[in-house]
Order: structure tokens, then sequence, then C-alpha cells
């Protein structure tokens, strides 16, 4: 299964090419750029934060700015373009069609995503990724500010263009000898996620609508000056991005189902109840929406609901992690760098769970909330899970997509520093935001606890900046000069395991 | 699939639920002792503004930035905002409340220890959030 063709051609004849390899390649380069672009963010925040006092951002205001964007770009411009390029690669593929089912609407989709991008990149606005009102309507500078609004908003509409697509895909153009019970996870996985963006996308775009009227001054729906209510605000917002949650770590969740059994050489031990805790969590995800919202001064009978809302949905999450571990028990599993990916993934997955948990109960969450736990619980996901799960897939289509092999050795090497950054960084800011440190401050009082952990988290972010360095190289030099891979079998794991309806995929 | 039994995924499940149950009744009941606030707990209204906090107490006085309280007395604390929001917080008693403009949120603590603690601004509120800190002063009691 050659997924992109290896002769070379001209750049435009892939960029105007609406066939869903080529769109899939045009996500991935983006994502991949707006992953080291977000990235380096990163490195500046880490290293300002080593130490109390300014070290090498002159101000607050570009901190803000920084942090503001760092957020932005990687849960809009990596997490889901990534997300799509995978889309567009396999679920035509596994759905047996030629295909996404609206090609056109396809690379509009993706080419919604460059000025977006631009937007938010030229604007770099400081109020944070949830733009809260009353400061996003009276204290934030233009046109920062709503040059954000119009990027978010552009990239919006992308994302539910891009679901319709592939809510059709999958529904409507799978093969007909194909039920809908046969249908990979990976591809499963798009289908929930997607039908997730349709119902959550559409109340942000009406706030972010309410939101810029507000900042014109026509309108007061979030501005107390005006009669407005902020926390309206919180619930718009929070009732799209609590569910938006899952459409991000879906499709990871997704791309290690296609992992784990193929490297594992052992069937999945049970697709039904993957199926089931993908549609279970599409739906139990949209009543917990207000956890987020446990100190705005909620009645206690309002923080219950919520709260039992957000525990009820933790199951749905936990199944996966069985499935995965039953899976492998018992398998010849070979751990060559996209299983290593999966594998630590779904470990802190776990972790972060628990740490989510916590959040959830709500005298607990009085402690955690807006300290450095719940960066390094949210961390935990996008990068521990979502970022891993992305990047083993990376190194997993890596032959599909070039037709060559990437150096294993320095995958390996890039997911060891990467796991153990990851580790340093996260489940220190867990104890960090115990010791009581509030996230987004810009300089911090020298309390010895917080200095030690500080720079503990700086540390671990320098080694996963470096192991980044790897990967780069890595892709760039193994796309050109790397071994010839055998396409048929390109990590020797035997076809057999590829995916359980391969036999009857014509494009074999 | 593949016709094998699936009870072990069942207890798994099973074991989750307790579990969450479990935290759930006992956050359900940790949370409702907290909120009832004392009925002569004594009144602050507390005003977030950028960057400080203002306190005014039932006498009619007024301090920016530090905050004057008698150990073993309980308060309650009206938060207010005049501008943007805010999050009023002292760590060490656990007291977290948003301040919104438009609203009044109250929260109760009675501080059980002499000595001076960290009050801090947790909500996202612009340039100087970061240094939007004040302090706890508990007093010995007066009577
Ligand atoms: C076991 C499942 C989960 C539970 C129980 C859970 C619970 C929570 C709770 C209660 C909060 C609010 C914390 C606070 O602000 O005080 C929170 C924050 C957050 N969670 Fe989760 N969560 C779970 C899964 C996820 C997943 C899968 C993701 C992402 C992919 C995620 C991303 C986030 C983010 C981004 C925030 C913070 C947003 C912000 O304040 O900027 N969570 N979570
Ligand atoms: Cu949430």
């Amino acid at each position: 299964m050659v997924l992109e063709l290896q002769k070379p051609r001209p750049i435009w004849q892939i960029m105007f090419s609406t066939h869903h390899t080529d769109v899939g390649l045009l996500y991935l380069i983006t994502s991949l750029a707006f992953l080291f672009l977000g990235g380096s963010l990163a490195l500046v925040i880490r290293a300002e934060l080593f130490l109390p006092g300014a070290q090498i951002i002159g101000d607050a205001m570009t901190f803000n700015r920084i942090f503001t964007v760092h957020g932005t770009t990687l849960i809009f411009l990596f997490i889901i373009p990534f997300a799509s390029a995978v889309g567009n690669y396999y679920v035509p593929i596994m759905v047996r069609y030629k295909d996404m089912a609206y090609p056109k609407l396809n690379a509009i989709a993706f080419w919604m995503i460059p000025p977006g991008g631009a937007l938010i990149w030229l604007g770099f606005a400081d109020f944070t990724w949830y733009a809260t009102p009353p400061y996003s309507i009276i204290s934030a500078p233009g046109p920062a500010a709503d040059m954000w609004i119009f990027g978010l908003k552009i990239l919006g509409i992308s994302s539910v263009l891009g679901a319709i697509n592939f809510i059709v895909t999958i529904l409507k153009c799978k093969h007909p000898d194909m039920s809908i019970g046969q249908v990979p996870l990976l591809a499963w996985s798009f289908l929930s996620s997607s039908l997730i963006i349709l119902v959550a996308i559409p109340t942000f775009a009406a706030a972010l609508l309410m939101l810029l009227t507000d900042r014109l001054g026509v309108s007061g729906f979030f501005n107390p000056a005006m009669g407005g209510d902020p926390i309206a605000y919180a619930h718009l917002f929070w009732f799209t991005f609590h569910p938006e949650v899952y459409v991000l770590v879906i499709p990871a969740i997704g791309m290690m189902y296609e992992i784990i059994p193929r490297f594992s050489r052992k069937p999945i031990y049970s697709y039904n109840s993957g199926i089931f805790a993908f549609v279970l969590l599409s739906i139990v995800g949209f009543s917990s929406w207000a956890h987020h919202m446990y100190a705005t001064g909620m009645s206690f009978t309002e923080k219950t609901v919520f709260m039992v809302g957000t525990l009820a949905a933790v199951p749905a999450s936990a199944m996966h992690v069985f499935n995965f571990i039953a899976t492998m028990w018992n398998g010849r599993i070979k751990f060559l760098t996209p299983m290593m990916w999966s594998v630590g993934g779904i470990a802190l997955f776990f972790s972060a769970g628990a740490g989510g948990v916590a959040n959830a109960a709500m005298p607990l969450d009085f402690t955690t909330h807006d300290t450095y736990w719940v960066v390094g619980h949210f961390h935990l996901f996008v990068m521990g899970t979502i970022a891993f799960g992305s990047i083993g897939f990376l190194y997993y289509m890596f032959p599909y997509v070039t037709g060559r092999m990437y150096n294993e050795t320095l995958g390996k090497v890039h997911f060891i520093m990467s796991f153990v950054g990851t580790v340093l960084v996260f489940f220190t800011q867990h104890v960090l935001g115990l010791y009581g440190m509030p996230r987004r401050i810009f300089d911090y009082p020298p309390i010895p606890e917080w200095i030690a952990m500080n720079q503990i988290a700086t540390v671990g972010a320098m080694i996963i900046g470096i192991s980044m360095a790897i990967f780069l190289a890595n892709m760039i030099y193994s796309s050109g000069k790397g071994k010839l891979a055998n396409t048929e079998d390109p990590f020797g794991v035997g076809g057999k395991y590829y995916y359980p309806f391969e036999a009857k995929n014509p494009s074999h | 699939m593949g016709g094998h039994s699936n009870w072990p995924e069942w207890i798994y499940i099973g074991v989750i639920v307790a579990i969450m149950v479990w935290v759930g009744a006992e956050a359900w009941d940790a949370e409702r002792l907290v909120e009832h606030v004392p009925e002569d707990a004594e009144t602050i209204i507390v005003t977030g503004q950028q960057w400080f906090w203002t306190f005014e107490y039932e006498d009619g006085t007024k301090t920016i930035g530090d905050l004057y309280v008698e150990v073993g007395k309980a308060y309650k604390l009206e938060i207010v905002s005049k501008d943007v929001n805010h999050s009023f917080n002292i760590h060490d008693y656990v007291v977290l409340m948003d301040a919104i403009p438009g609203r009044v949120n109250t929260v109760w603590f009675a501080p059980t220890e002499v000595g001076t603690y960290d009050i801090q601004c947790r909500e996202f509120c612009g340039l100087i959030h970061y240094n939007m800190r004040g302090t706890l002063i508990v007093e010995e009691a007066s009577t």
C-alpha cells in the first residue's frame, strides 16, 4: 500500500490537487510546521520561568502573547490538522472508496488553515486561549485580538467542513460489502470525533461573533458595563471546548488502535468495546462542560450535576486503556518506534485521566483550579497522549508516504528523550500546582519549592526540544536518503494483522 | 471479537464505575460541609481590580493588599470585581473564588493559626496578573 507516489512532482501539482493523499500531505506538512513553531514558543516560556525575575522576555505583555499563541497554535494548527492528515490518508482506504466524498470541499477545508494560522501569528493576541470577557472586550489590545477572533472563526469553519466530509465518506461512501460494524477503529474514531465537531463547534462560532460585536461596542452580551454577563461566555466556550478535548483525543486513540494490534501481532482484544467507548464518549462528553467553572460561583447543585457528568465519562476513556493492554497481553510485541510511542502514550493517558478525576471532585478543584496542576493535567493529554499517538503514527506512516524508512535508532532516541522530558515537565507541574503556583504568570516570588520545580520543568522541556530537533533531522534526511522501504511490510511484522479487513481491500 | 468471553473487561469497568461513585460521593459530602457558612461569620467585601485587592470590613474600614483577620473567627468573603475577571485565592486555606464584574460570589474560611499567608490572583487578568498579590495577616483574637 503506497499511499503517496514516490516520483517527484512539482509542488504546485500537490497544492492544486484535490486527491485525498495530496490533501493529506498538505495537512501533514502544515501541521508539522506549526508543531515546531508552537513548540519553540513553549521553550521560550520555560526559559523565562527558569528563575524568578525577567530572564529572556522583557515584559509581561510579550509573555502573555507568547503563551496565548503557543496554546492556540498547538491545538488548532497542529493537533487538529495532523488528525485531518491521517484521516485523509487512511479513511478513504479503510472504507474502500476512491477519495473523500467531496474532494473539492476537502481541499477548501485545508486551504482555510494557512490564512487562519497567519491571522493568529501576525496578530499575536494576549488574552489566553479562551479569550475570556470582559478582559477580551475591554482590555485586550487590537488588532491582535480581532485577528485572533477571525483566525479562530476560519479554523472553526474548516473543521466543520472537514467533519462533514469524514462523516459522509464513512457513512455513505463505504464499500457496499462492508457494514458499519466492519469499519476499522481508526475510521470509527474519525466518525465519532466528526460528529462531536458538528454538534459542538457552532456554539463557539456564535460566541466568537458575539465577542467581536462586543469588542466593536455594538452589543454587550458579555460586557457587564452594558448589562451582559461574562459567565454566559464561559458556558458557551466550554460547551464547545469540553467536547472538543475529545475531538482532539479520539483520533489519537484511533491511531493507537491501528498500531497496537499490528505490533503486538494479535487482533484487537475487543473491536466492539472500542466502538462502544468512542460512541459513549461522544455522547457523555457533552454533560460535563462546567467542570471548568466550579470557582465561578455556581450553586452546589450545579456543581454536583457537572461533577457527575464528568465522572460518568471516565469509564469510556478507561475502556480504551483496558483494550490496549488486553491486546498486548501475550502478544509477540515488536517494540519499534511507532509501538513505543503508542505504549508511552497509553501510560500517560492513564496518568492524565487519574489527575482529571481529582479535578472533577469539587472540593479538590479549589486547590488545583488555575494552578500549574491544570497545566500539567491537560498537557499529559495534549502532549503525552495526543502528540505521542500522532508522532508514533507519523513514524508508522512514514514508509507509506515517502517510500523510505526513517532511522530506527534516532526514532527510539526521540521517544526516550521525549518520554523522560514529558514526565519531568508535566508530573512536576502537577506538584507545583499543589504548592499553589498560578498558571499564566510571567514572574513569581522566590519561593524555594516553586523555583526548584520550575527548574525541573524547564530542563525537561529542553530535553523534549532537543529530541524534536533529532526528529526533524531524521524526517528530513530519511525522506530523501533513507533506505528504501519494503512497502508490503515495512516493519517486518507480517501482513496478517494489518488491519482486520485488509484481505478484502482491493487497493492493496 | 473472535469468540472469547469478555468478563475481565466487565470486571474492570465495574471497578472503575465503583471508584467514580466513591469519588463522587466523597466529593459531594465534603463540598456540602465546606459550603455551609457559619451563622456568626463576619462579612468582608473583597474587591479585585487591575491589579490589586481591596478589603472592606464590617466596621467600614478599608485596607489595600493586606487582609487582617483574627484567629478562630469565621469570615464570609463577598467577592466582587471592578473591571475584568480575577480569582481570589489564599492557597493555604483553600480559599478560591472568582471575582466577576456584575456578580457577588461568596466564600468563607476560619483561620486556625496566627501568621501571614500569601494572597494571589489565580485568574488571568492582564498585564500585572503575575504580581496581583497580597498578604493575609492572622492576628491573636482581640477579646
Ligand atoms: C478522564 C477524563 C478527564 C477528566 C475527568 C477531566 C477533567 C478535567 C477537569 C475537571 C478540568 C478542569 C480543571 C480546572 O480548570 O480546575 C479539566 C481541564 C482540562 N482538561 Fe481535562 N479531563 C479529562 C480528559 C481530558 C482530555 C482527554 C483532554 C484533552 C485532550 C483534556 C483537556 C483538558 C484541558 C485543555 C483542560 C484545561 C483547560 C484550561 O483551563 O485551559 N481533559 N479536565
Ligand atoms: Cu473539560
